[in-house]
This record gives C-alpha cells, sequence and structure tokens, in this order.
C-alpha cells in the first residue's frame, strides 16, 4: 500500500513536471525567444598574464608601485578603496618614510572630529588611517555622477567574474558602438551619458573611460601606453583584493608538501598493518620457495649458473 | 556490542582501571572506534567516507569558532570584519578560507557517503534507522550550510535569503505569514542576521548529537560490507584498531592533501563572485545561485514552470523537500533482499542513470537558465521522482540477483578453498591452500 501511494506520488510529480516540459518546448518552437544585443555582442575578458598568478604567483613589486600610481592619479578622482589602510603600502615595498609622507599628502584629507567644538574637521592622513574615500557618502558621489555611483574598488577583482583580467580588458575594452549592432538591434543605441564597451555585461557604462595612455608618467620608465596602464592597476587591484595571497602560496606550498609526507608515511603504516589481515594463500607449484629451493640444489647439483 | 567474539575492554594501568570502574568512558571509546569494534574484513575505499566527514564537521566546528571571535552580527558591520578577519589578523584569511572550502568538502564528502548507501542497500534492515538518522544530519548540515552562506552578508547571501525564504510563501494563506515571522521582517535585515548566527552556532552541535546516534544504531548490527552478505563468524571480521584506523587515516592525510590544494591555491573557486559584493537590498544580481552543493535542488524547484491545479511555485517547493523527504522510505522501497549493487544486474545500471542524472541537475541548476537548460533540468526532474519511486519498487521485485558468495570470508578468498590463516595471524609454514 506504502509503496504504492508513493509511487502514484512519484508519477505524479513527474507528470506534473512533463507538461510544464512540453508546453516550454511548444513555447520555444511557436514563439522562439528574441535575442538580446548584450548576448550577442558581450565579449568574454582579454588574456592577462600576472606574476601573481598560479600557484606559486608572487607579487611584482614595481608594478604594483605603479598599479598605485595609476590609482592615486587617476581611479580615486572617483573610487574608493574602503578596506585598504596606508600602512599596508608596505607589501608593496614602500619605506616607513614614504608611507607616512603618502598618507600626510593625500588628496583628499581624513575625516575627524574638531575636539574643541565637536563639529567635524579634517586632518591630515596617518600611516595607521584607512585610505580616504573621495566623496563623504553615496549622495555625494551620485550627485556627482550623473546619479551613477562608483564602486568601492577593495574588492574589484574578487567581485567579478574573470577577476583582473576583467578589469583589464574593461579599461581598455572602450570602442564605438559597432555599426552591425544598430543594425540588428536599432533600438539599443548607446544613450548619452553612458559609453559603449562589449566586456561590460550589458554593453552600456556610466564610467567614461578613465585611462586613454600617457594618464601618468612611471618614475622608472615604464612606456604609460594604455596597455602598460590598465595592466598595472589591474595588478595593483588583485592586491588590494588579497594584501595575503603571497604568503597564502608560501604557505600553501609547505602544507601541501608535509601531507603528501604524511599521507605516504601513512599509507605505508597501513599497509604495514594490513600485511597480514590480507588474504593468505601460499604459493603452489613452482612459485613455491620449497620448489624453487629444489630447483636451485638441482641446477648448482648439474653446474648450471643464473 | 555488536558480535560476541567483540573483545571486552581491559585497562592496561592502574590509572585506566580506576577511570574505568567509576566512569567507563574508555570502555566505550574501546567498543566503539577501539579494538573493541569488529569490522567486516573486505570494506573497500567507499567506506572511508564516514570518518571523514567526522573530520570535517570537527574543521567547521573549531575554524567556526574562532571566526565567531571576529564576525559581527550587523548588517552594517558584518561585510567589513569579515574583511577585517581576512587583511588585518594573523592567518585569519586561512580560518576564514578553511572554514570556507571546509563546507564545500563536508558535502562532498557526505555525498559520496549517501551514494555508497544507496549502491550497497545500507538503507536495509537492520540498518533503517542508521539511514534516517544520517538523513537528518544531511538535512540539518543543508540548513547550517545555508544559514553559514548569509553570514558575510555579501550579494549572494543576502538574495539567496530572500530566494529561501521566500519558499515558505508559496504556500497559500499561511505561507506570507509564517516567511515575515521566520525573518522577523518583510525581508532579510538585522533581526533575521542575528537569528541565522545564533542558529547557525547551535545546530552544528546538534548535528554532532545525532552523528552519535547514527554511529550507535550503527554499532548494533555492524558496519555493512560490499558483499551485503552478514558476518557469519570471528574469521569475517577485523578489529576496528588498528586496522580500519590505519586505513582511514591514511585516506584522510590523501583527502586532506585535497581540501588544502584548494584552500591554499584556489580559495575562491568553488564560490561565487558577487558574494564578495556588500549587500544591497536595492540592486538584485543577474542570477541568483545558492553554493553548489545545493544546485540539483535549486533545479527541481526552477523545473515546474506551468500551473496545473496548484500554483507552479508550489509545486516547485512541495517537489523539493519532497526529493530530499522521499529517501527517508527507501528501506521500504526497495524490496530486493539482496543489499549490494554488486549483485543486481539491472539494479547497477538505474544506480549509474541516477548518479548522471544528479549531475545534470546541478548543471542545469548552476548556471544561467536558458530555455535548453530548462528544458534538461524538466526531464532530469522527471526521472528523479520515477527513479525512486517507481523504478527502484519495479525492479527490486522483478529483478534476478547474481548468486552471493557464503560468507565474507569466502568473497576475500576468490575461489581458493581455504586460506592458510585467518586474518590477522602469520601463515604457518606447511599450510597449503589449494585452488
Amino acid at each position: 500500500m506504502l509503496r504504492f501511494i508513493l509511487g502514484a506520488t512519484g508519477t505524479l510529480f513527474a507528470v506534473v513536471v512533463l507538461i510544464s516540459f512540453f508546453s516550454g518546448v511548444s513555447a520555444y518552437f511557436t514563439n522562439p525567444p528574441e535575442e538580446l544585443a548584450s548576448e550577442v555582442f558581450h565579449r568574454e575578458h582579454k588574456e592577462l598574464r600576472l606574476a601573481s598568478d598560479g600557484p606559486f604567483g608572487k607579487f611584482d613589486n614595481a608594478q604594483l608601485q605603479r598599479g598605485f600610481q595609476v590609482y592615486s592619479e587617476v581611479c580615486s578622482g572617483c573610487h574608493s578603496l574602503n578596506y585598504v589602510s596606508f600602512r599596508d603600502l608596505k607589501g608593496l615595498g614602500y619605506r616607513d618614510a614614504e608611507i607616512k609622507a603618502i598618507a600626510a599628502n593625500w588628496k583628499t584629507p581624513t575625516p575627524t572630529i574638531n575636539p574643541d567644538t565637536g563639529e567635524p574637521s579634517t586632518r591630515k592622513g596617518l600611516p595607521s588611517d584607512r585610505i580616504p574615500a573621495p566623496y563623504a557618502n553615496e549622495t555625494a558621489a551620485r550627485a556627482a555622477n550623473n546619479n551613477a555611483l562608483p564602486p568601492d574598488l577593495s574588492l574589484m577583482t574578487k567581485a567579478r567574474e574573470g577577476g583582473a583580467a576583467y578589469v583589464y580588458s574593461l579599461l581598455t575594452g572602450y570602442q564605438n558602438q559597432p555599426a552591425e549592432l544598430l543594425k540588428r538591434f536599432p533600438d539599443t543605441k548607446t544613450p548619452p551619458n553612458l559609453h559603449y564597451n562589449p566586456y561590460f555585461a550589458n554593453l552600456n557604462l556610466a564610467m567614461p573611460p578613465p585611462l586613454k595612455g600617457g594618464d601618468v608618467t612611471f618614475a622608472d620608465g615604464t612606456p604609460n601606453t594604455l596597455e602598460n596602464e590598465a595592466r598595472d592597476v589591474a595588478a595593483f587591484l588583485v592586491w588590494t583584493a588579497e594584501p595575503r595571497l603571497a604568503a597564502r602560496h608560501a604557505a600553501g606550498l609547505s602544507v601541501v608538501i608535509f601531507l603528501l609526507f604524511a599521507s605516504v608515511l601513512a599509507y605505508l603504516a597501513y599497509r604495514n598493518i594490513w600485511a597480514e589481515a590480507k588474504r593468505q594463500v601460499r604459493v603452489t607449484g613452482a612459485l613455491d620457495p620449497e620448489n624453487q629451493a629444489k630447483a636451485r640444489r638441482a641446477k648448482s647439483k648439474s653446474g648450471i649458473t643464473g | 556490542m555488536s558480535f560476541s567474539w567483540a573483545k571486552p575492554y581491559e585497562p592496561k594501568s592502574a590509572m585506566m582501571k580506576w577511570l574505568d570502574e567509576r566512569l567507563p568512558l574508555p570502555r566505550v571509546v574501546y567498543g566503539a572506534v577501539g579494538g573493541g569494534y569488529p569490522v567486516p574484513r573486505n570494506l573497500n575505499m567507499w567506506w572511508n567516507f564516514g570518518v571523514l566527514a567526522g573530520i570535517f564537521l570537527t574543521i567547521q566546528i573549531v575554524t567556526g569558532i574562532v571566526l565567531a571571535m571576529w564576525y559581527y552580527a550587523t548588517a552594517d558591520g558584518a561585510f567589513g570584519s569579515v574583511e577585517h578577519l581576512m587583511r588585518d589578523v594573523n592567518a585569519g584569511w586561512l580560518i576564514r578560507y578553511a572554514h570556507m572550502n571546509g563546507a564545500s568538502f563536508f558535502f562532498i564528502v557526505t555525498y559520496i557517503h549517501i551514494f555508497r548507501g544507496l549502491y550497497y542497500g545500507s538503507y536495509k534492515a537492520p540498518r533503517e534507522l542508521v539511514w534516517m538518522l544520517g538523513l537528518v544530519i544531511y538535512l540539518l548540515m543543508m540548513a547550517t550550510a545555508f544559514m553559514g552562506y548569509v553570514l558575510p552578508w555579501g550579494q549572494m547571501s543576502y538574495w539567496g535569503a530572500q530566494v529561501i525564504t521566500g519558499f515558505f510563501s508559496a504556500f497559500p494563506l499561511v505561507g506570507e505569514p509564517i516567511r515575515q515571522w521566520l525573518l522577523g521582517g518583510y525581508a532579510p535585515d538585522q533581526a533575521a542576521l542575528t537569528r541565522f548566527f545564533s542558529l547557525h552556532y547551535l545546530l552544528p552541535f546538534i548535528i554532532a548529537a545525532v552523528v552519535i546516534l547514527h554511529i550507535w544504531a550503527l554499532h548494533i548490527p555492524g558496519s555493512g560490507n560490499p558483499t551485503g552478505v552478514d558476518v557469519k563468524d570471528e574469521k569475517d571480521t577485523l578489529p576496528f584498531h588498528p586496522f580500519y584506523t590505519a586505513k582511514d587515516g591514511w585516506f584522510a592525510a590523501a583527502v586532506l592533501t585535497a581540501y588544502a590544494i584548494v584552500t591554499y591555491f584556489a580559495p575562491n573557486y568553488l564560490g561565487h563572485p558577487d558574494n564578495y559584493i556588500q549587500a544591497n537590498p536595492l540592486a538584485t544580481p543577474a542570477h541568483i545561485v545558492p553554493e553548489w552543493y545545493f544546485w540539483p535542488f535549486y533545479a527541481i524547484l526552477k523545473s515546474f514552470t506551468v500551473d496545473f491545479i496548484l500554483e507552479a511555485k508550489l509545486w516547485g517547493v512541495l517537489a523539493m523537500f519532497g526529493s530530499i523527504l522521499l529517501l527517508f522510505f527507501l528501506p521500504w522501497l526497495d524490496k530486493s533482499p539482496v543489499r549490494s549493487g554488486s549483485y543486481r544486474p539491472l539494479f547497477r545500471v538505474f544506480f549509474v542513470l541516477l548518479i548522471l542524472d544528479v549531475i545534470i541537475l546541478g548543471w542545469a541548476g548552476g548556471f544561467s537558465p536558458t530555455p535548453v537548460r530548462v528544458a534538461v533540468g524538466q526531464l532530469a526532474t522527471a526521472y528523479y521522482f520515477l527513479h525512486f519511486l517507481v523504478i527502484l519498487p519495479l525492479v527490486s521485485s522483478f529483478e534476478t540477483p547474481l548468486p552471493l558468495p557464503k560468507s565474507i570470508t569466502d568473497s576475500v578468498l576468490h575461489g581458493e578453498a581455504a586460506e592458510a590463516a585467518p586474518a590477522g595471524q602469520k601463515p604457518r609454514r606447511g599450510a597449503v591452500a589449494t585452488a
């Protein structure tokens, strides 16, 4: 009886889901879904190779410093880096005195409270401060950017499919809307105040092209092409998203070597313990040790060696 | 506990003797996971995963307790507190990544453990309660994992909570009030976050308690084995310690190596990038997907797209809950007296189909719902219900099983008439087994 009730219930669920299946299939053929411009013209991110890639990846400090320069001279005009403190810049290879100077000369002063009046005030940045955000709050940020909100960049390379390669593709991917797109989808002309970029999910984003090449002058003589600037700032954002990445890789290597070693030893211990518990069957015939000994004796008697 | 030849505990030192007379804890441990628990001698590698699940539960509890020391359960502070841990706390990133990926590995080993039970008929008499307690653990794990995923208060945390608590609103009349009561509001917010944190801390200890019941119930009939044949005499078994502690031990070290590789070198591979964006009730992600271990169930939920007597959404919710609840009836659905799938030629074919079906459901549930993916998911959903509720009972009635070995020892011998020495002893000189 129980099996009958359960069988009927199972059949009912299967029938109902098959009704959904057939109505879905018939809808697909009678009224095929229309393609969207963002499905046809969206592009996969470009390839980007960084020193931090792979299980043995380490940061390239010179590149991170160049990326930090791009952030501080260009990106920081609109984008915050809320989870990064000035003291963290030590990870890029800056000395304490340099970090002090960077913090003190940061273009946005650190918000504080006037100890005498209790009113909001500002002071020079200290190494222990978080990097101050360019706007006081979301309303101020939207007011300055046509109602668009520039996202915080601290975790950007972890928060997007493709990570650093996505950031690099987006920064170097601005272009004019292809004529073919407008021919196929006449209603999807990029609106004013938005900018066409095939690497962005819906193809049109509010951020105007932030880098054009030649935006900064690198102290180490690296050519300031658009690609170099974009690659360096993407590398820098890998660091801001995970400053402990190099330590993680180094620790992981020793942990995995230790565990592999432990696994091998534990396996040998297992084989040793089980050696006598496995099926014990004595060999017979030619491979029987007693017969082999007999054969050896006969061989040596008749003078055959080997 | 289970067999008459199980060795009783003998204290080796005066102190243990003293303790054993007053509180026989050493006796219990010896009988449960020591030399006093006889285990079939023919277990294969698929029997290692229960112990592994226990190891991952322990890892989750230990790392979780440390995480809770740094976590703020506030809607404004939760995301930032996790980032503070990741950046500014010594080895904080390790604790966090170990917990994140520990959850995934807990589910990986549990799924293998469940499919081991499905193939070898571990749910059959006399182990029905072992199976059902295991399902209770699994349900508790799912609730714990869901609530844990909400805690970092990222975009997927928030919208996942929105979708999953939304299940309840599918029920007519009572649904919406129940949802609001569970969330403590109209949408996930501070009240929901605080109670999820409280329950996420509580449930693992309840899981640990049910694990004790699961093992207790298991040790009454004793462990099953790949032949499904009952243990007949002492020759069929080996003491748990040192034989299975050694076997589980090396296997655990090997699986922990895989876990370390993922945790240290690809810690975000199994996660979703959107959860590194702080929760924003005003911005819905393009595709809301749960963690990978819920994908098959998510596919079942989404497969019901047409109203038929009941609303489609309610069908989806009923089917999703039903897909797990039906497993409780498995001991009575599968009537075959043969436990092991190795001796059931027809069952084995359908078992392979079931594995493929669940993988297809995972694929259909984990990625953006294109028309093809939805259609394939619907067929796979239909098969899932038919497999357990129609095919399995029929197969168990009509199938002719292969002949079973006479005993476990017999199955190990592969045709030799007798073995030279009982298990665990050196072969005697001159004792020759003939083929």
